[in-house]
């Protein structure tokens, strides 16, 4: 799980970064360090924050408080047309009354290069996003892809230190969206210029990004590889917004070295894990993929559960069973392997698929509290 | 189709449309050519129009008296143009980026003085601008000025009366435009190293020119034609091809030149509306 970009030269340094509208705190206490010719997700549900911090570093927005650094130097004061990143928005914002050329050239012609340099950089661009022979056209006469391609070629061709996407895809359809991402990873790579791509698809984040960045009411919950974002969320909220897991809560009752028993509501169970201590309150996340079952108890784990209902969906067949409290459990099996719909199964899992998450919420208190009382 | 069909689809266009049509072809279309008619009809000694055909209305259009006030009336019609746009631009900026709350209340400042007959209006600039007026014993009283300025009856009055009358339909087309652009141009083109006034002549300006060119349409027309405007705060100094028709109706009584005037006036403006087509304008727009 290498990273592949060098992680020792921070190209952008947002520190401690708010963002107040109103009554609303949009982005809390950002710190997030970008490093240079990294491919960089920011990733969240709609109003998480993500294109706000993008819209700050570009500079249409000014942070409440905090700083933002591009190579070292704070750009607080500057204006967007003097910050050297540039940005591609979701709608595009293609000067509708320019042709393709000119949308492209418009960066270099306001930077009074020669015209000679212009058209040539232009065209080159062109070629880079595959749309040489275009430049004549119009924005109303292009498809969205297209649209897309020329949005890039405008912002790239200024050679930005950090090239910011704001839902770059959004508007494309599926087939459309897949093929752009393979080409926006290609032109990263072939470029080497820093991304920062803000989405919420977590595919897509997964698939094209070095790192991820997870944001969720503003808050930044997780950055890391994509690997690991999956593996080894270290958050409740990772934990259930990438794919789909099961979440168990309940406290900490005995640490073997580095195996883990956990108290639920609804039994015993296990995971590993280091850094936990007894009685600490943690969550237990598991990948419907990873449970198991089997007709007899298994050591370590007390936890039983009816199937509810079992669908088959192709190469896997999922399953929902349900614990003694009443609360659901996806699992997810080869499409060989279906559980008893007749009488209680045992779950179980291998310690290592079962991820520990601190977990130091009020809600979680009150669960361990009825625990306890019970 | 079928007899139904045919029933089904005659009988409410007819009730919907037919009024419409009844009301146009006898207030506007027969009138019309009634006028057209009139223009190449003579009038005998009594000034009495009479049905004979003549093209003496029309030679009498090259009158160079009549010549000079055609151009007067352009000139005037292009300063009132000219001065609507540097006044409405800015402000229909100011209020298309104004927050919605506060841009009905800016709008409707705009709209509700229109709501006056703009005779009493234009008279009440007469009253503000006279010898006798407002401005003037204001300026007296101060001991600003020892004798009345004479503000009333000239070019720039008129103008003035002009622009105050026809301001909001400079300003309407020009919101539409500047109300639907997209703010990510802006920021973009900022983001790609514009400074405000760069985006400005680059981005803004381009992308209403259709709105300046609606309103353009819409002030230079009327003010051929608001005779009222320049017999009030002109005081006949400044006549407009308006004022011409009008007093060929009126005190001329000589109604078949008067036709012919009218006949030029409503070519000019076919030939306006043509050109703004022809330069890629939207109808529209024209319609506000």
């Amino acid at each position: 799980m290498q990273i592949g970009v060098n992680m020792k030269n921070a190209i952008v340094e947002i520190k401690d970064v708010n963002k107040v509208y109103g009554v609303n705190h949009i982005v809390k206490d950002l710190n997030l360090t970008v490093y240079e010719g990294e491919f960089l997700t920011l990733l969240g549900s709609s109003g998480c924050g993500k294109t706000t911090t993008l819209r700050m570093i570009a500079g249409f927005e000014e942070q409440t408080s905090g700083s933002i650094l591009v190579q070292g130097e704070d750009i607080a004061s500057k204006a967007p047309f003097e910050r050297d990143v540039n940005t591609v928005f979701q709608s595009y914002a293609l000067f509708p009354h320019m042709n393709v050329y000119d949308n492209v050239a418009y960066g270099l012609k306001i930077k009074k290069i020669k015209k000679a340099e212009i058209k040539k950089r232009v065209m080159d661009m062109l070629d880079l996003v595959q749309l040489g022979g275009f430049e004549k056209r119009f924005p109303s006469n292009l498809s969205g892809g297209q649209k897309q391609r020329v949005a890039i070629a405008r912002a790239l061709i200024n050679k930005p230190k950090v090239l910011l996407l704001d839902e770059p895809l959004g508007a494309l359809d599926l087939k459309l969206r897949k093929q752009m991402q393979l080409e926006l990873k290609r032109l990263q790579k072939k470029l080497n210029i820093t991304f920062i791509y803000v989405t919420h698809d977590q595919e897509e984040a997964l698939s094209m990004s070095d790192r991820v960045a997870i944001m969720h009411q503003g808050v930044l919950e997780q950055v890391d590889i994509p690997y690991n974002i999956y593996e080894n969320p270290k958050t409740k909220f990772v934990a259930t917004f990438i794919g789909e897991t099961n979440l168990f809560e309940g406290y900490v009752k005995e640490i073997n070295g580095s195996e883990v028993s956990v108290v639920i509501e609804s039994g015993i169970i296990k995971g590993k894990g280091n850094d936990f201590s007894l009685n600490e309150m943690i969550a237990v996340s598991v990948r419907p993929e990873r449970m198991k079952y089997s007709l007899t108890p298994v050591e370590g784990f007390t936890i039983e559960a009816v199937v509810k209902e079992q669908v088959y969906v192709g190469a896997t067949l999922k399953t929902i069973a349900i614990l003694p409290n009443g609360s659901e459990v996806k699992l997810e099996r080869l499409a060989g392997q279906a559980l008893p719909l007749e009488g209680t199964v045992f779950l179980y899992w291998e310690n290592e698929d079962a991820k520990l998450i601190h977990s130091p919420d009020q809600t979680f208190y009150d669960a361990v509290e009825n625990i306890k009382l019970g | 189709m079928t007899k139904h069909n045919l029933k089904s689809n005659t009988v409410p266009a007819v009730v919907m449309v037919g009024p419409v049509a009844l009301w146009l072809s006898f207030f506007v279309a027969i009138p019309l050519l009634y006028v057209l008619v009139m223009s190449f009809c003579s009038i005998d000694e009594h000034y009495n129009v009479i049905f004979k055909f003549t093209l003496v209305n029309y030679q009498r259009l090259f009158n160079p008296n009549y010549v000079q006030i055609y151009g007067q009336s352009i000139l005037i019609a292009f300063l009132t143009t000219l001065i609507c746009i540097l006044l409405a631009y800015p402000f229909t900026m100011f209020i298309s980026r104004t927050l919605s709350n506060k841009k009905t209340i800016l709008y409707m400042l705009v709209i509700i003085p229109f709501w006056t007959n703009s005779l009493i209006r234009i008279y009440g600039w007469k009253t503000f601008l006279g010898s006798t007026g407002w401005l003037n014993t204001t300026l007296m009283h101060l001991h600003l000025i020892d004798k009345p300025l004479d503000l009333l009856y000239n070019r720039g009055t008129t103008v003035l009366g002009m622009v105050y009358c026809l301001f909001p339909f400079m300003v309407l087309p020009l919101y539409t435009v500047l109300e639907k652009l997209d703010q990510n141009l802006l920021e973009a083109s900022s983001d790609l190293g514009a400074k405000g006034h760069t985006t400005f002549f680059k981005i803004v300006l381009p992308l209403s020119v259709s709105g300046i060119f609606s309103g353009s349409i819409m002030v230079f027309i009327p003010t051929l034609g608001y005779f009222f405007v320049s017999d009030i705060l002109g005081g006949g100094n400044t006549d407009l091809i308006g004022n011409l028709i009008e007093r060929q109706f009126q005190s001329g009584n000589n109604w078949s030149l008067g036709a012919a005037l009218s006949i030029i006036l409503i070519l000019i403006t076919l030939l306006l509306v043509k050109l703004y087509q022809k330069c890629g304008g939207d109808m529209d727009n024209l319609g506000v």
